[in-house]
């Protein structure tokens, strides 16, 4: 904005416009994602005040400035049980979201994503192989506790998260190995992408098939998405991860912004198409592997919230990026509040609602001739 | 500046498409690349724009190897237009021009870029359409945005990949004429390739003809473009005419001419 005064051409005029009201539709994504969030932290089996939830916030953070609320359950209740999961989705939102919109970008295609990408496959996959075949693996291990980082897990959520991880970051290598021996164009990397999730599809379908009755439903259940891995270990994981991928793509947000005029002209100026292909999408689904690892299959939000943000904010990944991964939390937020109070005490995967909403909003596209968004 | 391309061979796994392709280009030139389909022209493009590496064969800028320029400052250099675009729907002109400046940006746009946007807008007549999104534009209007967007890019030198054939009559002389005029203004140089005698004849310095990837002739419009070299690289019978706008090349397909 510094340049705002020296420069008044036509261009630089509605150039200037244009960046203040893409700045303000993110302000104004980013407050309702804060203001969500306080509520959403009150809202449970014990109902307390958004106000103090941000005493209680406040005195987290400045303990010596801000005196703790009166009743310590509420300060407990905030901290222990429901900040985690919170942020937990807001994580998840902002690694999927991103994930999708970059994945779009670089394969200039608008229905890419995590999901539809063979990643999530992937990920269950690994998962549901830990759960089938870590007992016999690993045998009375499987039952303890590792320590990593410094941080304790059960043995077992432990394994099941980084098979899950490992095997949704492997889906993008071997779409990479597999388009090398053709070339990195989108369209192998697509086709290569949707055949491995069907692959791994098969391979889920094996282990459900050869799995007990109480694998089988822990398997069920990892594939509906949900909250409930959220502690602060899971947090303190995946914080760092997806801030930093989120910086990796944002500084190269001209890049994908030039890759929409077509790999020969990005070429021309200057990007190494095939490299900066790889590098991007091994850099979101690292993110997104890693927070799907925690919750599950969650899909649809790497659809939908990129394409809300086209609508509102245009096709400018430097923009684009920043409002989708507000958004992103925004829409897992609210869905996951609204399955944890809606029929309580029973709770509601947020995997399933993101189904119905994906579901709901794609049919809205097409029927309301916003489809057009979609060629 | 100049670019030298020497000795350039291409090949596509068997296939060659190219085949000892040597010219020059300088400052303030344009240069036709005329052929049939599949005649390499738009590989040779593609070759010197740093799309695909030649298999054999250097391309020089200024005598220096560019395979040994760093790829942006090769992309502050040479400026190219394919024949096909790809752009995202709902996507404003103004964005998409600004991708011209990709070489020269980090993350924010600066005024300078601005500037030379508008000044790109400006020079294709588009400045009244920067908001528009581009899927809403005419054929013509859009073909306008892109060779605008290379503007940006302030290069010295264009590549342009039969930038009329999606045009009408009027905008392809427009075109060729505005980016000849451009080319003498600034004193860069462009390559083009075309499927219009007439237009060659017309508008550039020299003429490259090709033929299944070899040089056919190379040369100034009037020595290269003769009733021989058409019915050689073309397979097509035709007359040259002169009246008081110029020469014309009129064409018949071998089976029309009667004697």
């Amino acid at each position: 904005m510094k340049n705002h005064l020296n420069s008044n051409t036509k261009t630089a005029l509605l150039y200037h416009a244009i960046q203040k009201k893409k700045l303000t539709i993110i302000i104004i994504l980013a407050a309702l994602l804060l203001i969500t969030a306080v509520i959403a932290t009150g809202i449970g089996s014990v109902y307390i005040n958004p106000f103090e939830v941000i005493q209680v916030f406040a005195n987290a953070l400045f303990p010596n400035l801000v005196p703790a609320p009166a009743s310590e359950i509420s300060g407990t209740i905030i901290l222990s049980y429901r900040l985690p999961r919170i942020l937990l989705a807001v994580l998840a939102g902002i690694a999927l979201a991103v994930a999708g919109a970059v994945m779009q970008g670089l394969l200039r295609n608008p229905l890419v994503s995590p999901f539809t990408l063979g990643l999530s496959s992937a990920a269950s996959f690994g998962a549901a192989l830990m759960i089938v075949l870590g007992p016999a693996v690993f045998g009375a291990a499987f039952a303890g506790s590792i320590a990593i980082l410094g941080i304790t897990f059960s043995a077992k959520s432990a394994l099941l998260i980084i098979s899950a991880f490992l095997f949704g970051w492997l889906s993008v290598v071997l779409v990479y190995i597999i388009s090398r021996t053709k070339n990195t164009s989108q369209a192998i990397m697509i086709l290569a992408g949707v055949v491995i999730g069907y692959l791994f599809q098969a391979g889920l379908l094996a282990l459900k098939y050869v799995s007990n009755d109480d694998a089988l439903r822990e398997i069920v259940t990892w594939l509906m998405g949900g909250m409930w891995g959220a502690t602060w270990q899971a947090i303190a994981i995946l914080t760092p991860i997806v801030l930093v991928c989120f910086f990796l793509v944002e500084i190269k947000a001209w890049d994908l912004n030039t890759l929409s005029a077509g790999d020969d002209v990005a070429k021309n100026l200057g990007i190494n198409v095939s490299r900066f292909r790889i590098s991007g999408l091994l850099i979101v689904s690292f993110a997104a592997s890693a927070c799907l690892a925690f919750t599950g299959i969650i899909g649809f939000v790497g659809l939908m919230a990129p394409h809300i943000c086209r609508m509102l904010i245009g096709n400018d990944y430097r923009y684009l990026i920043p409002a989708s991964a507000l958004l992103g939390a925004l829409i897992l937020l609210i869905s996951d509040t609204v399955g944890r109070v809606i029929l309580a005490p029973i709770e509601i995967p947020v995997g399933v609602i993101m189904y119905i909403l994906g579901g709901l909003f794609f049919l809205f596209l097409i029927t309301r001739g916003h489809g057009r968004y979609l060629a | 500046m100049k670019i030298s391309v020497e000795h350039i061979h291409q090949n596509y796994g068997e296939r060659e498409v190219l085949h000892d392709i040597s010219f020059n280009a300088d400052s303030g030139e344009v240069l036709a690349l005329l052929g049939p389909n599949g005649s390499g022209k738009s590989t040779l493009i593609k070759a010197i724009a740093d799309i695909i590496s030649p298999t054999s064969g250097a391309i020089k800028i200024d005598g220096v190897n560019a395979d040994s320029i760093d790829k942006t400052t090769r992309a502050k250099t040479i400026g190219y237009v394919p024949q096909y675009f790809h752009y995202t729907p709902f996507t404003t002109v103004l964005d998409t021009v600004l991708i011209g400046r990709r070489p020269y940006m980090s993350w924010n746009v600066s005024d300078e870029d601005l500037e030379i946007v508008d000044e790109s807008l400006e020079t294709m007549n588009i400045a009244d359409l920067s908001s528009r999104f581009v899927n809403e534009l005419s054929g013509g209007q859009r073909q306008r945005v892109f060779i605008a967007r290379a503007l940006a890019q302030k290069p010295s030198f264009f590549l342009f990949d039969e930038p009329t054939s999606s045009l009408d009559l009027k905008h392809q002389l427009e075109t060729v004429s505005t980016m000849r005029d451009i080319v003498r203004r600034d004193n860069s140089a462009m390559i083009i390739a075309l499927h219009d005698l007439n237009l060659a004849l017309r508008y550039t310095d020299k003429v490259l003809m090709l033929k299944d990837g070899s040089m056919c002739s190379y040369g100034t419009p009037n020595e290269t473009l003769t009733v021989e070299s058409i019915r050689d690289v073309y397979g097509v019978e035709s007359e040259i005419v002169e009246n008081k706008k110029g020469r014309f090349i009129l064409s018949y397909a071998p089976s029309e001419v009667k004697q």
